[in-house]
């Protein structure tokens, strides 16, 4: 009777502790982190100025990140395979010194694009087959080419600024999707998202991205072809870094050479923020997703405050290095809370 | 017999990096000087060596940090906080001795250094991520500082704007400086312990650290040298231009990291020396000099250093590779 009793007892306990353990588990989750911050954001913004909680102003917010975010999504898949690259910014601007003089010579909306394209591709083709062919760091080598991509772009124009555009080349950076108050550019970040979340997540080609991130040495001995997948990563960067130049040079409508200057930080703020360790072989796209939304409402409050963007660029690198060092941190807690439950687990159970 | 000792020698000295720069400036400075005479003339040689001198010295820090298998991206932020601070006291308090401000910013500039090391050696933050954020951190608090103003020629006082440029024995107190910093870590990373135990984590930490070495005291230390010796150059630089500008010294991580790397500085860590860091800047210095008598733009500086840099760090990988093939080759006998 007292041992039913002793029993029951210890299982409840056992219970009550396995939940409190599962939502210790969820609440370090550090997408949940991520979600529950950006509620705060938006809780402290709304309670401060009467225009942040505003449908209107909350979508045009989204002008002002939505590139960025959009060229977080592959350089997901290059810090996962622990890599870098920091000339994503002068790709973009080499891009759009394409698009510019192409305007200028009175190219029209679709070549436009392909031109903006293939140079981006290109340039990421040269950054993947530059690191893995003569197996040079990753950080050196887009440390070079960030000065040569960019000392083309100025070579080329010098101070001169590309104004002049073909009608109708303004609707992929700033209208909105005809009869709704959605900008297109959110739209299409938002479809992006899912297609690489579903690669990622969902395909082989994203559990090879994870398997090189933990270990590129044992990933290649699983008949992993480590090195072209690191080429497609950089590669698909640059793809997307002509994108980003099409809808940056559209919303701004000049390109002079110094356009997207610091966009290499806030970009791999957005990956590292998000959760992608940095060492690669972890994080999600749903966590880059809540990070660049995050980072994008965070700046938009602080400018409806009037915060200067020196003090945003300030918020922005202490994000970068809180964002690194908290999970570390948590890690840390973690394991010594495992140590603590071997420690108190009562023997025979 | 005697000839083949000499060719041995001559092989073994052009497989240093240094005889190959040295070969090198003097292929590059014979046509310059044909095509244009005056590019070699005593004044001139002045001149690039005194525009080189404030970037020997960061790139002297910058080598330690890449020795030890990092990288410093904040040295730009950390010469304009440390020069506008040294700007902003001259400008408020011109009885301050010239001298003096260049303590101040040598002080400034280890302060700051040791942030990025305590988050490197303590936080365990890769050196990229760390610098890449007190980059903006730093220059950030430069505009704070500054209020976004600068200061002028006609702000500053006539002693610490002289201070670059009083010669002794014929050459600028800043580039006595530049010689002093030079030998000074000359003697540190060939003689101290401190400066063989950064060779050592950056050839192989693992086993430096089985042999003693305090890893995470070194990776401080080479963040604090850094620090210390951009907020030097910050002091110079203020003094130098007669200006205190925010933007100042914006994207000289690269000419540092050119610097380095073309003195033969290797990225995986643990190769180098001062003496090849000294002669890289050197070349970068006659190259930036003789663009415009090739009728270069200076529009295309960024374009070629970025071309040098690629070259320089392809070389290095090349020479490493053969040489890491030579030894197993030899292994086996």
């Amino acid at each position: 009777m007292s041992e039913k009793k002793q029993f029951v007892a210890q299982s409840r306990l056992i219970d009550e502790l396995s939940l409190k353990n599962r939502i210790i588990e969820l609440v370090t989750k550090w997408e949940v982190i991520l979600s529950f911050l950006f509620v705060l954001v938006f809780v402290f913004f709304s309670n401060m100025t009467p225009y942040f909680l505003d449908w209107y102003n909350l979508m045009n917010a989204s002008f002002q990140f939505s590139e960025k975010a959009i060229m977080a999504l592959p350089m997901i898949f290059i810090i996962m395979c622990g890599d870098i690259d920091i000339s994503i910014a002068s790709i973009i601007a080499l891009c759009a010194y394409v698009i510019g003089i192409s305007a200028e010579a009175g190219a029209n909306i679709p070549s436009l694009i392909v031109v903006s394209l293939i140079v981006g591709t290109i340039a990421g083709l040269i950054n993947g087959l530059l690191i893995t062919g003569l197996e040079m760091p990753a950080i050196a080598v887009t440390l070079a080419t960030q000065s040569i991509y960019r000392g083309i772009a100025t070579g080329m124009l010098g101070e001169h600024a590309c104004t002049k555009y073909p009608e109708g080349f303004g609707f992929f950076g700033q209208e909105f999707i005809s009869g709704t108050t959605i900008p297109f550019e959110l739209v299409l970040y938002l479809g992006l998202m899912l297609i690489f979340a579903f690669v990622l997540h969902k395909t082989s080609y994203g559990r090879r991205l994870y398997a090189i991130g933990n270990s590129a040495e044992a990933a290649r001995f699983s008949g992993i072809n480590v090195k072209r997948t690191r080429v497609i990563n950089y590669t698909l960067t640059g793809l997307f870094c002509g994108f980003t130049a099409v809808l940056l040079a559209s919303r701004i409508l000049s390109v002079r050479s110094n356009i997207a200057t610091g966009w290499d930080l806030e970009i791999i703020t957005l990956v590292v923020l998000g959760g992608v360790a940095i060492t690669g072989g972890r994080g999600s796209v749903f966590g880059v997703f809540i990070g660049s939304l995050l980072v994008g409402y965070l700046k938009f409050g602080m400018g409806l405050l009037k915060f200067s963007g020196t003090v945003m660029t300030i918020v922005i690198g202490s994000l970068l290095i809180t964002a690194v060092l908290l999970p570390r941190l948590l890690d840390i807690y973690k394991a010594n809370r495992k140590l603590k439950m071997q420690h108190a687990r009562p023997g025979g159970l | 017999m005697a000839d083949t000792s000499f060719s041995q020698f001559v092989k073994r000295t052009l497989a240093r990096r240094e005889a190959t720069l040295m070969l090198l400036l003097v292929v590059l400075l014979v046509p310059i000087s044909i095509r244009s005479p005056q590019f070699l003339s005593p004044n001139n040689i002045n001149t690039i060596l005194n525009d080189m001198a404030i970037l020997v010295i960061v790139a002297i820090g910058e080598f330690y940090v890449i020795l030890s298998n990092g990288i410093d991206l904040s040295v730009g932020s950390i010469i304009a906080f440390s020069g506008m601070a040294c700007g902003m006291i001259n400008e408020s308090y011109p009885q301050v001795p010239a001298g003096l401000l260049l303590l101040v910013g040598l002080a400034v500039g280890a302060l700051l250094g040791l942030i990025n090391g305590v988050l490197v050696a303590y936080g365990k933050i890769p050196p990229i991520i760390t610098t890449l954020g007190t980059m903006s951190i730093f220059r950030g608090m430069t505009f704070l500082l500054s209020k976004g103003t600068w200061v002028t020629a006609h702000e500053m006082s006539p002693g610490y704007i002289a201070l670059p440029r009083t010669t002794f024995l014929g050459l600028s107190y800043l580039l006595w400086i530049a010689l002093l910093v030079i030998a000074l870590f000359y003697y540190f990373s060939r003689y101290t312990r401190t400066g063989r135990e950064i060779y050592a984590i950056g050839g192989n930490p693992t086993a430096a650290k089985y042999v003693g070495v305090n890893e995470s005291r070194v990776r401080l230390v080479v963040f604090l040298v850094s620090g210390t010796l951009c907020g030097l150059a910050g002091a110079l630089w203020t003094a130098r231009y007669a200006s205190a500008v925010n933007e100042m010294a914006t994207g000289f991580e690269m000419q540092a990291v050119a610097a380095c790397v073309l003195g033969g500085v290797n990225f995986s860590g643990g190769a180098g020396g001062i003496i090849g860091v000294a002669l890289g800047t050197l070349f970068l210095g006659v190259v930036t000099n003789a663009l415009p008598v090739i009728y270069l733009s200076v529009f295309w500086q960024t374009f070629v250093q970025g071309l040098i840099v690629l070259i320089a760090l392809a070389l290095n990988t090349i020479s490493d590779q053969r040489k890491t093939r030579k030894l197993l080759a030899q292994r086996r006998g």
